[in-house]
């Protein structure tokens, strides 16, 4: 059924009770062109292009637990393309614009909020850095703007702006187009839009082997059995290490870390855009529900617990509090961990791999949320055509050995530090 | 989430910064490009056992080596170790 005001209406004089199921619970069958592993926001985005771009409907998506259970749920639903480098640029600035129609485009409302966001410079020397990084966007066709202190004390009122602050504020970097998305609507509606194109998603179906022949892949082995595949593609960010260890890759350069997000009691309308702190690290939104949405730094040591450790959380709620001093008494609701597949230079991997019919989507650092639409749409690119799209040509899996790295930050091989 | 220091007892991990997987150590300069490669950038970064360094740099500074589980982040053990990675 087609979401539509229509098909509203007639629910409603229906009591609501014949609204069909989003997606189909689908059976594994024994093959498909394409098996995409991992139910999440990229794995079904991959799957959704693969069938809508390149017209290969024959896929399965495997998820291992329920669909959303992973990070697409875990994330602070913050969307933006405010890099430097030109390959991210262009990258995530292809994801921004995806997500601009991203509702138009499958049909199901993901709450795409373009309420700006805006990181907060402490230092000259730092307002001039942003200023740099603001021409850099704006010459890649990428709205940036600076902003002095009267234009933040204008938009976000709840903010130190004193000097007596700890960390004085001296300006700020907006991104107007950047905003926030509802997460479990991304996966949702991706689910939904492949589902009605013919992908199979099949939940509670953990990948335990690959089978190949020769070095090219010939499928996969499940907890529901051996599914034949023409082609494989993984997406499991913080299991990548573990899955594709499965295929005979047992080291990859990627860490596994775990990172905190937090949510408070609801509030009345308070934050309208989305705030970055400059001197640490927090990015803080509210919900439309009221409660302020927001994490910081990563625990900083291998983990694949999806919980985290309590200094994180004094950290955070330090910085949030530094930053907006009337929060001091807020209440938290939940906490929470995502494992976050670190990079050894803090840019994601889209590539094929040197097994045959075999292709790896990994090392988002916690970057993964905002990428998803153009993550999806280059992986089945580079699924579909056997060959990266120019959009993820530099997120080779082999560029750590040829050098031709990704470092945004600067921080080298250090993968707690990006 | 706290860490059994050899010298100074169970200490909180904020006390400790993190250095990475143990079983990671430098080859010799002359090594080859390969050798290098997978020094700075592979890792095995396994769900369960994992030995890792931890430097206490907020208590007597020595390195110690840990053995924690990175599903549960139960640790399993913990020694010091000098630069060569040998354990005293």
């Amino acid at each position: 059924m087609r979401y539509s005001i229509g098909s509203l209406a007639l629910n409603a004089l229906t009591g609501q009770r014949y609204w069909p199921l989003a997606w189909r619970k689908a059976e594994p069958r024994p093959a498909y062109d394409v098996v995409i592993v991992g139910g999440g926001g990229h794995g079904l985005a991959t799957a959704y292009y693969l069938a809508k771009e390149h017209g290969i409907t024959n896929v399965a998506v495997l998820e291992k637990g329920w669909l959303g259970s992973g990070n697409i749920g875990r994330n602070t639903t913050i969307i933006r393309s405010n890099y430097m480098l030109p390959d991210n640029t262009r990258f995530y600035e292809w994801s921004l614009k995806l997500w601009e129609n991203l509702s138009r485009e499958l049909n199901f409302n993901t709450m795409v909020s373009q309420r700006g966001v805006i990181n907060l410079a402490h230092t000259p020397a730092q307002l001039d850095a942003y200023a740099r990084r603001g021409n850099a966007m704006r010459l890649a066709g990428v709205d940036a703007e600076l902003l002095d202190r009267d234009e933040l004390a204008r938009r976000v009122p709840g903010l130190d702006l004193s000097e007596t602050a700890r960390f004085p504020i001296v300006g700020g970097l907006c991104q107007p187009r950047g905003g926030t998305v509802r997460h479990d609507a991304v996966a949702w509606g991706y689910a939904r839009a492949a589902d009605r194109l013919g992908v199979d998603i099949i939940e509670n179906c953990a990948v335990t082997g690959f089978t190949f022949d020769g070095d090219r892949v010939t499928g996969v082995e499940t907890t529901r059995g051996t599914i034949g595949a023409g082609k494989v593609g993984v997406a499991v960010a913080g299991s990548t290490s573990e899955v594709m260890r499965l295929a005979g890759f047992d080291r990859l350069p990627i860490e596994s870390h775990v990172l905190q997000a937090f949510v408070s009691e609801g509030l009345k309308p308070f934050l309208d855009t989305v705030v970055t702190f400059g001197a640490g690290h927090l990015y803080i939104s509210q919900s439309d529900k009221g409660g302020l949405v927001f994490g910081g730094d990563i625990d900083g040591y291998n983990s694949y617990a999806q919980r985290g450790n309590l200094p994180i959380v004094e950290d955070v709620a330090a910085s949030a509090v530094t930053m907006f001093p009337s929060l001091s008494r807020l209440r938290l609701l939940r906490s929470w961990g995502g494992i976050m597949d670190m990079s050894m230079d803090g840019s994601p991997i889209i590539d094929k791999t040197p097994k045959p019919g075999l292709y790896l989507n990994a090392g988002w650092c916690y970057g993964g949320f905002k990428a998803t639409p153009a993550s999806g749409w280059c992986f089945s690119h580079t699924i579909a055509r056997d060959a990266p799209h120019p959009l993820n040509a530099g997120f080779a899996l082999d560029r750590f050995r040829t050098g031709a790295l990704l470092d945004e930050r600067g921080a080298g091989a250090t993968p707690r530090l990006h | 989430m706290r860490i059994p220091c050899p010298v100074c007892g169970l200490r909180s991990v904020s006390e400790f910064t993190y250095e990475g997987d143990a079983t990671v150590l430098r080859p010799p300069l002359e090594a080859d490009g390969d050798t290098w490669f997978a020094t700075v950038y592979e890792r095995r970064n396994p769900r369960g056992p994992h030995a890792e360094l931890w430097h206490h740099t907020q208590g007597c500074r020595c390195f110690v080596e840990v053995e924690r589980d990175t599903a549960t982040h139960a640790i399993l053990s913990a020694r010091l170790v000098t630069p060569t990675g040998a354990g005293i």
